[in-house]
């Protein structure tokens, strides 16, 4: 694929809970969709299979592209009795994660359990994803070491 | 979304497995026909057309599609990831009757295997059109019953196999059943012989 073609899925909010579930852990998508009710059973239509994606980078962020390395990446796709197809594409090898991933991606695309599925997956979720990234970005900071002399060179 | 995508293969390794050595064998032995499974085709493919595009298409090998099987893109394109090409750029065209093959890829003569790869789905493999096929793989001549080609198929075929090394391969795909007509092969009408 060409390098300066950055595909994004051309819907925001997908792309936002597709996010946070690519990065919960299996356990705990498990036990917040026990609180939803009855859940439409699903079949699977590819995987959950892994395999390895490369990961590209930019040295600076700005220049070209390069190759990191390779990593495993677990996909799946399911789609639910009501019709609706989801997807998932997470990190390692665990594929319950992957497929548990795949249903909630198909049940947030039924718009009458969107807002269930929010409430009581994606957002506790994020919740705690967002508090783990604060508090390991605070432990950060707190051992941030400001280089005076430097910044006073530099000027 | 799309609700009607349903799955490929039932073990993607075994399947694939299986009906890559049912296309081998067809090609090695032109007219003998092999069963498939493992695969529920979507509409309007047969089984053994989705299980050969499933087998041998791959996002390395693009892929023209019949305007008619347009049903079943989306499937297609899920499973394999094959790009979907015009005609003179196809490793594989699969067709639901049979394209032109002019406007098909016959390869170079330093690269003949670059050239297509038909997969034609046609009505019946036991009945209707019979053909006696003779050539590499075939100890003696084979007559064939095919229903689902066009009348003046022998012609068109006669100036494929002219062209060989260079040509067109075909597999023939009915219900869970294919065989195959690779470009090494001469094809006569057997319609003045009993089978």
């Amino acid at each position: 694929m060409n390098d300066s073609v950055r595909p994004t899925h051309p819907d925001p909010a997908r792309r936002r809970w597709m996010a946070v579930l690519a990065r919960a852990k299996a356990d705990r998508i498990a036990a917040l969709l026990a609180d939803c009710g009855d859940l439409p059973t699903h079949t699977i239509i590819r995987g959950p299979e892994g395999g390895l994606v490369m990961v590209r980078g930019r040295a600076g962020g700005g220049g070209s592209a390069f190759n990191l390395g390779e990593m495993t990446v677990t996909r799946c796709t399911v789609r639910t009795k009501t019709g609706f197809v989801g997807h998932a594409y997470v990190a390692g090898r665990e594929e319950r994660r992957a497929e548990l991933a795949a249903l909630v991606d198909a049940l947030m695309q039924d718009q009458t359990r969107t807002g269930e599925i929010e409430s009581r997956v994606i957002a506790p979720l994020e919740r705690q994803q967002m508090d783990r990234k604060s508090h390991r970005a605070s432990q950060a900071a707190a051992t941030r070491v400001q280089f005076f002399a430097m910044q006073t060179m530099r000027t | 979304m799309n609700s009607e995508l349903s799955p490929g293969f039932t073990d993607a390794v075994a399947d694939a497995q299986s009906c890559f050595r049912s296309v081998l064998n067809a090609m090695a032995r032109p007219g003998h026909i092999h069963t498939v499974s493992g695969v529920s085709a979507p509409a309007p493919l047969c089984d053994a057309a989705a299980a050969v595009l499933l087998t041998l298409a791959d996002h390395e090998t693009p892929l023209w599609l019949d305007p008619a099987a347009t049903p079943a893109a989306t499937w297609i394109t899920f499973h394999t990831g094959a790009p979907t090409v015009p005609p003179a750029q196809a490793t594989f065209a699969m067709a639901l009757s049979l394209p032109d093959l002019a406007n098909l890829s016959v390869g170079t003569d330093e690269m003949p295997e670059t050239s297509a790869t038909v997969i034609l789905q046609v009505a019946s493999l036991t009945s209707g059109q019979r053909c006696i096929l003779e050539g590499p793989g075939l100890r003696e001549p084979k007559v064939i019953a095919i229903d689902g080609l066009p009348p003046d198929f022998i012609a068109i075929w006669q100036q494929n196999h002219a062209r060989y090394p260079l040509g067109i391969d075909l597999i023939l795909c009915a219900g869970n059943q294919l065989t195959a007509l690779p470009r090494s092969v001469t094809i006569k009408d057997a319609s003045p012989w009993p089978m």
